[in-house]
């Protein structure tokens, strides 16, 4: 490849993502309040799924604590937004969630995968009780108002940037040493260790990263309830949810998880306004079904096509 | 007050070890990580409510029914929705992530049913809950009927696992799937019978715990939980492993609850867990390795 040949293949990408990026951030003057918060509920569970593989895709740790951080996010929001500014509290949240996951990470992540997964399971109901705890004895108030004059448009810019950061950070993971790494580690964790690799530092140094983008999305979406208590901010049907849209796209690839988010965010919608008392029934099927007729997800799908095509050119 | 903590506390951890012995039979044998395994107990605390409330059968009858049931629903899941995944997986560690997702998915499936037939209430009922003296403590008559009854299965399990062909069998597998085989032990049709015989377990300890505790249809993530730190503290596999952990775990929870605040419990089960992960990772009684 000659010089003049790289400038495109490099720019261009750029060029057509940049324009992709712009475009997403007019949705909030082109649709209504409906279109609006649709797109915000997509743009989050984006960032959400998308960090969610960031860990779980290269190492195959599946991980069911999303919404521990999510809320983490979201309480300090709660606690913090009133009096201090904006920037403080994100970066509040960020520092909690690196705290939170470090001591996971550490305890967890030296053993095999089974205790990350059962230490995950339970994770956001402990979080959930101590903040019940700590409120009921200490601040004596079980819920907060969340007032700030953050509009929705607002909320849906911030989430748009942190998708770009989520990506631009997979992207420069997926060629670094630290991605090559991981993926010995989800190939034959024994085999890495013997090749040299701090298997352990890698594990938890990544799923910190992923966790502080869970934690975010969630400050970032507080204001757009108004009020929360525990039960809402630390719900684990969003642990849930994140888990199969990231496995619908495919984890094993950046771009998968978006394309799991987009139709079950819909899907979701549909349900949720039809079936409201069937939900998690409907969800649970649709989980099982994944799992069993598409484990690689879309991305699979669509690498076996591309593969299938190339190999008999008709 | 100490020795009455300390019973009730006995109590609970006596049906924390049953719910984690069987827990151990479909992780340890059947190498099934099933994340599901609480709702099946809260499903048939439900199943002993509607007896003893609907139909005025007493749980004990209950016991005598739901267990079967289970036996043969979690006999049928194994052979129709697991073992596809058995065939599938190429080594352990795929089979477990496979059987995590499944499982979880089965376990929003079966919370969702529960929500929709009796809502997010607590529920409970009463039966024998009158007061017996022991040693100058006092108890309730369902309680220690619960731990002697957990007891009876308890012992019966294992004397079943150890003195009998198929559970020598079943424990074989547990041990080294591969060369089980070689001495021509039927693997798959132990595996399933492991599976199904974790599911009875699950059931009775729900009939037992749906007599002397409150219950709703979202507290089966948390048994599930306790269950696999009671497992894995006991070390995986470990028969007597699980029973002492089931007690220490009951025992610090209710110690807790008393002593110290009740919205603490879960945080002192944790910080259990933290502790064995630190310290003893392998399990209180299980070997080294992997």
């Amino acid at each position: 490849m000659s010089g003049r040949d790289v400038l495109p293949t490099v720019i261009w990408p750029i060029v057509a993502c940049a324009l992709g990026v712009a475009a997403l951030a007019c949705v909030p003057f082109l649709f209504g309040d409906y279109g609006l918060s649709m797109a915000i509920n997509i743009v989050s569970y984006t960032v959400l799924a998308t960090a969610w593989s960031l860990f779980s895709g290269p190492t195959r740790y599946v991980s069911l604590a999303t919404v521990a951080f999510f809320g983490i996010g979201a309480y300090t929001t709660a606690v913090f937004a009133e009096s201090l500014p904006w920037v403080a509290v994100l970066a509040i949240a960020a520092c909690l969630s690196v705290v939170v996951a470090a001591i996971v990470g550490l305890a967890t992540l030296r053993l095999s995968g089974v205790y990350f997964v059962i230490f995950s399971l339970g994770l956001a109901e402990l979080v959930r009780q101590l903040v019940t705890w700590w409120e009921v004895n200490k601040t004596r108030t079980l819920g907060r108002y969340v007032f700030t004059d953050i509009t929705a448009a607002q909320i849906y810019w911030q989430l748009l940037g942190l998708a770009v950061l989520v990506f631009v950070a997979g992207f420069l993971i997926g060629r670094s040493r630290l991605g090559l790494a991981l993926r010995a580690i989800g190939d034959d964790e024994t085999v890495a260790r013997h090749s040299g690799i701090d298997t352990t530092r890698a594990k938890v140094a990544l799923f910190v990263l992923s966790t502080v983008f869970m934690t975010l999305a969630g400050a970032i979406m507080a204001p757009r309830w108004t009020y929360i208590d525990p039960a809402i901010a630390f719900n684990p049907v969003i642990s849930f949810t994140v888990l199969i849209m990231a496995l619908l796209g495919g984890v094993h690839r950046l771009y998968g998880p978006v394309m799991g988010v987009v139709p079950l965010a819909l899907l979701f919608e549909f349900l949720l306004a039809r079936f409201p008392n069937h939900f998690s029934i409907m969800v649970g099927l649709v989980f099982i079904l994944i799992v069993y007729a598409i484990p690689r997800g879309i991305a699979g799908l669509v690498e076996q096509t591309v593969e299938r095509t190339r190999r008999q050119p008709a | 007050m100490l020795l009455e903590v300390t019973l009730q506390g006995v109590t609970l951890g006596g049906m924390y070890a049953l719910v984690a012995m069987g827990l151990t039979l479909q992780y340890g044998v059947a190498r099934i990580m099933n994340l599901s395994y609480g709702e099946l107990l809260i499903a048939a605390a439900f199943a002993a409510l509607s007896f003893y409330s609907g139909l005025a059968l007493s749980p004990l009858l209950g016991l005598l029914i739901v267990p079967p049931l289970a036996f043969v629903l979690s006999y049928a899941i194994y052979r129709i929705l697991l073992q596809p995944l058995v065939r599938r997986a190429k080594t352990r560690e795929a089979l477990e992530v496979d059987s995590i997702l499944a499982t979880f998915g089965m376990l929003f499936v079966i919370q969702g049913i529960m929500l929709a037939l009796f809502g997010g209430a607590y529920f409970s009922y009463s039966y024998l809950s009158f007061p017996l003296q022991i040693a100058g403590a006092t108890v309730a008559a369902n309680r220690l009927l619960a731990l002697v009854l957990a007891v009876v299965i308890g012992v019966g399990l294992y004397l079943a696992l150890t003195r009998t062909r198929l559970g020598t069998a079943v424990r074989a597998v547990a041990v080294d799937p591969v060369a089980a085989q070689l001495v021509a032990i039927d693997v798959r049709t132990a595996s399933a019978l492991a599976f199904a015989l974790g599911g009875a377990l699950v059931a009775a300890a729900g009939v037992l715990v749906s007599m002397f505790l409150t219950f709703n249809a979202n507290l089966g993530v948390v048994f599930t939980l306790k269950a696999l730190i009671v497992v894995i503290m006991g070390g995986v596999g470990n028969l007597l492993g699980a029973l002492i952990a089931g007690l220490i775990l009951g025992l610090v929870e209710n110690y807790v609850a008393v002593f110290v605040d009740p919205g603490l419990t879960l945080a002192a089960t944790y910080a259990i867990f933290l502790i064995v992960l630190l310290v003893r990772p392998q399990g209180l009684l299980g070997r080294a390795g992997r």
